[in-house]
């Protein structure tokens, strides 16, 4: 019988239900099924009657749903009479007795409103995210000023630190990135150019795509994942424990102690790995040559022909450009950070998502530029 | 070890029949140094042992230790008569069903509602319909003594008391026969620390709990603890009742029981 929970029988109206066993929360599923099924049967009847004297073990999953039953019972307008409830229960059934009064009120969904809702906020978050990001390189610009003005509070010591993370320290994965780029390129190059027997035109093809274009585009697109994400998570995790708000209460302009060193550091790091990286691209496509029978020195003396120091200053000038929107964009998104773990990591996605996509974009400006001015 | 139980035929102060926990010999610590050096102590089941100490002597690192969030360098630790750490994978699953813990600082699911929160352990453990997990969640919620309206915050919207009392509702949330609370009543106003020391001594009337709480308050200490363990120089250097504490000679019980704040607190 202690299987049943709760044994229910209705006789000339009068209806009895005898608990018994564990009303806890293992059975709590079950038991909610009995309860609600003798809550129905209590409609019609005229008495009810629950006797409890039967329950081995009672917690709070069987005390509010004994609860409920009293309450289904007084709302079909009847009473429930609950007997034989052991003594030391009755604390309990107190407090179940006191929970749930108000009514919660789950909010109404309706799918096309939530769908526009989706796109108006997506909207609006893009042209918001404009606006946070020029207001960002507009207090980075105040912040730096401040500093050139009094040069003594600028943080050297936490600049070279993270000069040492973003710079020398990824200095090892993108020479083996971009060497391994420049190899590829070559190698796609020889395989195609030979067909024309015109293999020499691979070394034009390397050295301008590597100087113009690879070597500090992919530099800076590894630098994103690299140290923007870092940056972020940096600065979001500091927002979430009310780190930002102690500096602030401090009178430190969380800009200029967090935002501007690593965005200084960042700036003079980029270019030089793009350049460590555009050596090592064309040093990997040297040696692909040499490997299909190009000697080096046909490969250098064409590449001195083929490039100009336009190409190499057209790569170099990008670069800090691409810093700086790889640093704004980080420290935004690490900024906007709220109290969740899930808003660090949608905001640490965003951060690269959007540092890439506006370095893709700028990187188009910039080729238009260089164009016109016949660079 | 059973040479010197031999020698000494009475029975430690600490031990009490059928412990629900049972420690001994515990050391714990990190890296090099050593913060926890031959802890031993019985909880016996249904009773409230509040746990003192100095700040930073341990408290937090023996309450860890016990649920086995840290490993232990030596000693024995029972919980309902196993050792945790030797339990395989289900054995330790339906074990930690059967406990809750509430973390010094909270420790809610940032990412989650609070009554999702509250929702989380019976979500995994139980198998029950959403309106019930529902109705529980909300009831546990007013049992810890936050009002409904909570329930679709999320942490960070909360103030610190809140956290404490969401995070006691989460710890309660499968009524576990053992609950862990690390200083559950800090950043608690003291009405709603009196409510909450008598909610606990409700559930331990009526469900049988038992309570391992680490605390400073010395009014939960009058008001619920059976017992109070004392934690000093790595060890746990007595255990007793309050009136024993009030009896103890050794400096830092004398300070801690008969210090200013607890005259004050016997004056007014
Ligand atoms: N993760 C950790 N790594 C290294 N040392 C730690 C770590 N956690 C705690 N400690 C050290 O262990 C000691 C005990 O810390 P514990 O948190 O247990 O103190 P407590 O007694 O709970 O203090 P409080 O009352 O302030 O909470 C402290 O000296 C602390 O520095
Ligand atoms: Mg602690």
């Amino acid at each position: 019988m202690s299987d049943a929970l709760l044994d229910i029988s209705l006789k000339d109206g009068r209806l009895a239900l005898a608990a018994s066993g564990a009303w806890t929360a293992e059975r709590a599923g079950d038991l909610e099924r009995r309860i609600d099924s003798a809550a129905k049967r209590a409609r019609s009847a005229t008495t009810v009657e629950i006797r409890m004297g039967g329950v081995e073990r009672l917690d709070t999953f069987g005390a509010w749903l004994l609860e409920r039953l009293v309450r289904a019972v007084a709302s079909a307008g009847r009473e429930a009479q609950v007997v034989d409830l052991p003594e030391r229960y009755r604390d309990l059934l107190e407090e179940a007795h006191r929970a749930n009064r108000t009514a919660v009120s789950a909010p109404r969904t309706n799918p096309l409103g939530d769908a526009l809702e989706t796109l108006g906020r997506g909207t609006v978050g893009i042209l918001r995210d404009l606006v946070l990001i020029v207001q960002m390189f507009g207090e980075v610009a105040v912040a730096l000023l401040r500093v050139l003005v009094r040069p003594w509070t600028f943080r050297f010591t936490s600049t070279v630190h993270h000069l040492d993370r973003v710079g020398w320290r990824a200095v090892p994965v993108i020479l083996l990135m971009t060497f391994l780029l420049g190899c590829i390129i070559a190698q796609q190059g020889i395989f195609h150019f030979r067909r024309f027997g015109v293999e020499v035109y691979v070394v034009d093809m390397v050295g301008i795509l590597v100087l113009r274009e690879i070597g500090v585009l992919m530099t800076a697109i590894m630098i994103a994942g690299r140290s923007g994400s870092a940056y972020t998570a940096e600065l979001g995790s500091m927002k979430m424990r009310e780190e930002i708000d102690a500096l602030r209460t401090m009178g430190f302009d969380p800009l200029e102690v967090l935002v501007l060193p690593r965005l200084v550091a960042l700036v003079i790091a980029l270019p030089a790995l793009a350049f460590v990286g555009s050596m090592a691209a064309l040093y990997g496509a040297g040696l692909v040559c040499q490997l299909y029978g190009m000697s080096p020195e046909v490969f250098l003396a064409r590449l001195k022909d083929a490039i100009s120091l336009d190409d190499f200053l057209v790569g170099m000038i990008k670069a800090p450009f691409m810093a700086l929107v790889i640093g704004v964009v980080a420290s935004v998104e690490g900024l906007q950070v709220k109290g969740s773990a899930e808003s660090l990591g949608l905001n640490t996605t965003a951060s690269v998502v959007k540092a890439i996509f506006l370095m893709i974009g700028l990187d188009g400006a910039f080729a238009i530029f260089f164009a016109s001015i016949g660079m | 070890m059973d040479a010197i139980r031999t020698v000494t035929p009475r029975a430690a102060a600490f031990e009490v029949e059928d412990p629900i926990i049972r420690v001994r010999d515990l050391v714990s610590g990190f890296g090099t140094t050593t913060v926890l050096d031959g802890v031993s102590l019985d909880v016996a089941r249904g009773e409230i042992l509040g746990c003192v100490g100095a700040s930073g002597i341990g408290k937090s690192v023996m309450l860890r230790t016990i649920v086995g969030l840290l490993p232990r360098r030596a000693g024995t630790i029972t919980v309902f008569g196993a050792d945790p750490a030797r339990l395989g994978a289900r054995a330790r699953r339906a074990l930690e069903r059967r406990w809750g813990v509430l973390f010094q600082h909270g420790a809610l699911f940032s990412s989650l509602t609070v009554r999702q929160n509250v929702q989380f352990p019976m979500r995994e453990h139980l198998r029950l319909s959403r309106r019930l997990m529902d109705e529980v969640a909300v009831a546990k919620l007013e049992m810890v003594g936050l009002s409904a309206d909570v329930c679709e915050k999320t942490p960070s919207e909360l103030s610190g008391g809140m956290i404490k009392r969401v995070a006691l509702a989460r710890a309660l949330a499968l009524d576990p026969e053992i609950v862990f609370l690390d200083e559950p009543t800090s950043g608690l106003d003291p009405i709603g620390a009196a409510e909450f020391d008598s909610l606990i001594k409700t559930l331990q009337r009526t469900l049988g709990l038992t309570v391992f709480m680490v605390t400073h308050d010395l009014d939960s200490l009058h008001a619920v603890c059976d017992r109070i363990a004392v934690l000093a120089d790595r060890q746990v250097i007595t255990v007793g009742t309050m009136a024993t504490m009030l009896a103890s000679e050794h400096p830092w019980v004398r300070a801690y029981f008969r210090g200013t704040r607890s005259r004050a607190r016997r004056v007014a």
